[in-house]
């Protein structure tokens, strides 16, 4: 039950919460550098789910149109484009790719019109527009690069001798994080929010009013509210599946094991060992996210393995549980209620006039 | 595929994190240079403010928000003000009702139970579903702010509904089952009132709590002194009530309320509004930063005519007014400030990075001095 560590430090979730006798804790490892970017995962998610459409968008930033993680979409495959010259990220080999497109597949315009404008994901605040168009337009325009359109048609490599295009993609499914100290489900009001014997945070759909406490509280962005329905909604881990043993739909769907599911120990050992290989290969970039039981959420139940700095996939670079700071607040809310006493005492105290 | 064509970059080049400015890295966002000037060009949509703002160079998704802004709408900023009403209007009741200054009582009672119905409205229509508003009563979890509001209010409703009703007593006949409850209601609304006003400074405090308990940047940061804003603003708006209906004779102890009040609320505002670095920016730029001027404005004035319009009745209510006008600027100043927040990456990610910074550097520090300093001691490096 709840121990010095609930609020904040590592931790072993379901015991915490009270379950005797908790199975394994079980998550995700989703390891971006095998993702291919197929958003089988995203589909086979709203199938077993049936979770609703989220609007049909297009985007035009990339081949990215979900655009992010909402109450319709519990699954985001995150899509980047980085014109790697002069970025330390590509090859650089002058005249490598002479006569063809190197820019970013959108254009200024098009980034502008996206940021912008996006088609109703049917959630609140569902995917919400970057702050300033005009600044995240320049993000996308590579200075002396030009847009011509498509980059090459053909894939990298299969020409013989074909040097190597000069941008690169990474591609990253986001889920919830399943935090060993979730702010969604230490904010949530009614209960609806729950911890399971699997160590994984869902909400039940049967209990949530609505309220829309979660939503700021996750520190990752992820959980959002349905407007049709009015409730909250994100991933469960495929908490029906995996209470009978089977593995939760999109890591099923995963044809490259991208996502793995299983005991978390067992990830992280995995992860580890990938990390290490990875940078045995050169790949000094690789790095783990969410996956330190010391981090500022105890330690996510689904962690990463990243080729960037976790803000350009659109995930916070150092997350913190809200609820770390509650004690503290609730302090400061007692001293401020004593001096709001005191002013009443001190005001009705003087002579009566 | 990927690690081939990375193999041919030297390796500390690769370590190296992306130079300020860093350019074509896609994501970067470097709020000088090209995009500055054209912003300025006049599609950048309502921002202007930002130009005074040092630029920030971070990276993010394709600038798109991070953490989610809060869904709730302006219901709660307005509870915000209703909430601090009826509890600083509560108080304003029992010192009156203790001291024997009628019209203060009774301007606190009613004023309480309006601004309590107004206030359970606005809860409850924000709801996405508000049907279920009662499921907000099956838990008591300390943990979430919102379940101990439910909670006070609740408690602080029942006690201060029953001072507001006892009020009717005396227009109530003398006999019968009516005549009976004008004897009785007097000494309930007593205690009620003496009840909601135990529950008022934690009513008026814990919405503090609420906001601050959130990854909404500038809401989490203000924390510290968010609570005395709202304690403060509670009073004022209280103070303004008495102001307002209380003859002048009976007012004084409002003014000193309104004083206090206003002491307390302009300290945590502008603490709140200068001591947290780039997250204090969403409190001066925009409409936030309009609001809580305006805000500042109209409660000085307030108390400057509460204290020099001690013998006018017009100047006193005027102030009153000018009193409980600030506190509803105040409050959809800070509700406003915390979205806006939200709704800007360089909020999440700029002070996330110089949290990480600072903690490296304490690492390299600590490192320099003595050798045995313990693995993975949180820089949020790389590694197992
Ligand atoms: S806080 Fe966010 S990421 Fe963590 S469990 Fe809740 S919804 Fe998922
Ligand atoms: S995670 Fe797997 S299924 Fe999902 S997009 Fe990547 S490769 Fe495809």
């Amino acid at each position: 039950m709840a121990g010095p560590n609930s609020f904040y430090g590592p931790l072993d979730p379901a015991p915490d919460a009270g379950y005797v006798d908790a199975p394994p804790r079980m998550g995700f490892f989703t390891d971006t550098s095998v993702c291919i970017g197929c958003k089988a995962c995203e589909v086979a998610c709203k199938e077993w789910n049936l979770v609703p459409d989220d609007g049909f968008n297009l985007l035009g930033t990339s081949y990215d149109n979900t655009g992010g993680l909402t109450a319709n979409s519990w699954r985001h495959v995150a899509f980047i484009e980085q014109p790697a010259a002069g970025s330390g990220h590509g090859t650089d080999t002058p005249g490598a790719f002479a006569g063809m497109p190197t820019g970013p597949s959108a254009s200024a315009h098009t980034a502008v019109v996206a940021a912008g404008t996006s088609q109703d994901t049917g959630t609140d605040p569902g995917v919400p527009a970057a702050p300033d168009a005009l600044a995240a337009a320049a993000t996308i325009t590579a200075p002396g690069t030009q847009f011509l359109g498509m980059p090459g048609a053909d894939l990298p490599g299969r020409t013989m001798d074909a040097p190597r295009s000069d941008f690169r993609w990474l591609m990253m499914s986001n889920v919830c994080k399943h935090c060993t100290h979730a702010g969604c489900l230490d904010v949530c009001p009614t209960g609806a929010l729950f911890r399971t014997e699997f160590g994984t945070v869902v909400v039940q759909e049967d209990i949530c009013n609505g309220c829309g406490y979660c939503i700021p509280a996750c520190p990752y962005g992820v959980i959002d509210q349905r407007k049709d329905d009015g409730r909250a909604w994100k991933c469960t881990l495929c908490y029906d599946r995996i209470g009978d043993g089977l593995t939760p739909a999109c890591a099923k769907a995963c044809p490259t094991e991208s996502i793995q599911y299983g005991e978390l120990d067992e990830l992280r050992s995995r992860a580890a060992h990938r990390l290490e290989k990875l940078h045995e290969q050169g790949v000094a970039e690789a790095r783990l996210y969410g996956h330190d039981p010391n981090d500022g959420v105890g330690g996510d139940g689904a962690f990463f393995l990243l080729l960037d700095e976790p803000e350009v996939y659109g995930l916070p670079p150092d997350p913190v549980v809200t609820t770390r700071d509650l004690p503290d607040m609730w302090k400061r809310a007692g001293v401020a209620a004593l001096a709001m006493a005191a002013t009443i005492v001190v005001s009705f105290a003087g002579r009566r006039r | 595929m990927r690690p081939r064509e990375e193999r041919e970059r030297p390796r500390d080049e690769r370590l190296s994190p992306p130079p300020a400015g860093h350019e074509g890295s896609g994501l970067s966002r470097d709020a000088g240079g090209a995009s500055r000037s054209a912003r300025r060009g006049g599609k950048g949509r309502g921002r202007g403010d930002r130009s005074m703002v040092p630029p920030a160079d971070f990276r993010s998704y394709y600038g798109r928000p991070i953490v989610k802004p809060p869904v709730w709408h302006y219901d709660i900023a307005a509870y915000l003000f209703t909430g601090g009403l009826a509890a600083g209007s509560s108080l304003l009741a029992a010192g009156g009702d203790a001291t024997g200054r009628p019209a203060l009582r009774r301007a606190g009672r009613i004023t309480a139970l309006g601004a309590l119905t107004a206030s359970t409205y606005f809860l409850i229509n924000d709801l996405g579903r508000p049907e279920r508003f009662v499921n907000m009563l099956r838990v008591a979890k300390p943990t979430s702010p919102m379940s101990m509001g439910t909670w006070i209010l609740s408690a602080f409703g029942a006690a201060a509904g029953a001072a507001a009703v006892a009020e009717a007593a005396p227009i109530l006949p003398e006999r019968g089952v009516l005549g009976l409850a004008r004897r009785l209601l007097p000494p309930v609304g007593t205690a009620g009132q003496y009840a909601a006003a135990a529950v008022a400074p934690a009513l008026a405090t814990y919405t503090a709590v609420l906001l601050a308990d959130t990854a909404t940047p500038s809401w989490h940061a203000a924390y510290p002194e968010l609570p005395y804003v709202f304690a403060g603003s509670a009073l004022a708006s209280g103070a303004g009530v008495g102001l307002l209906a209380a003859p002048c004779d009976q007012a004084g102890p409002a003014r000193r309320m309104a004083v206090c009040g206003a002491a307390l609320e302009l300290y945590g505002a502008h603490r709140v509004e200068t001591t947290k670095g780039i997250l204090s920016e969403p409190y001066r730029d925009g409409r936030p930063g309009r609001l809580l001027r305006a805000g500042r404005l109209l409660t000085a004035a307030g108390v400057a005519g509460a204290v020099l319009g001690r013998r006018s009745r017009v100047v006193s209510a005027l102030s009153g007014l000018s009193l409980l006008t600030a506190s509803l600027a105040t409050r959809f100043g800070i509700f406003e400030g915390g979205v806006a927040s939200a709704k800007d990456p360089k909020y999440t990610v700029v002070p996330q990075r110089e949290r990480l910074a600072a903690r490296a550097a304490e690492v390299a520090a600590s490192d320099a001095k003595t050798t045995d300093v313990p693995e993975g001691s949180g820089s949020g490096g790389i590694g197992v």
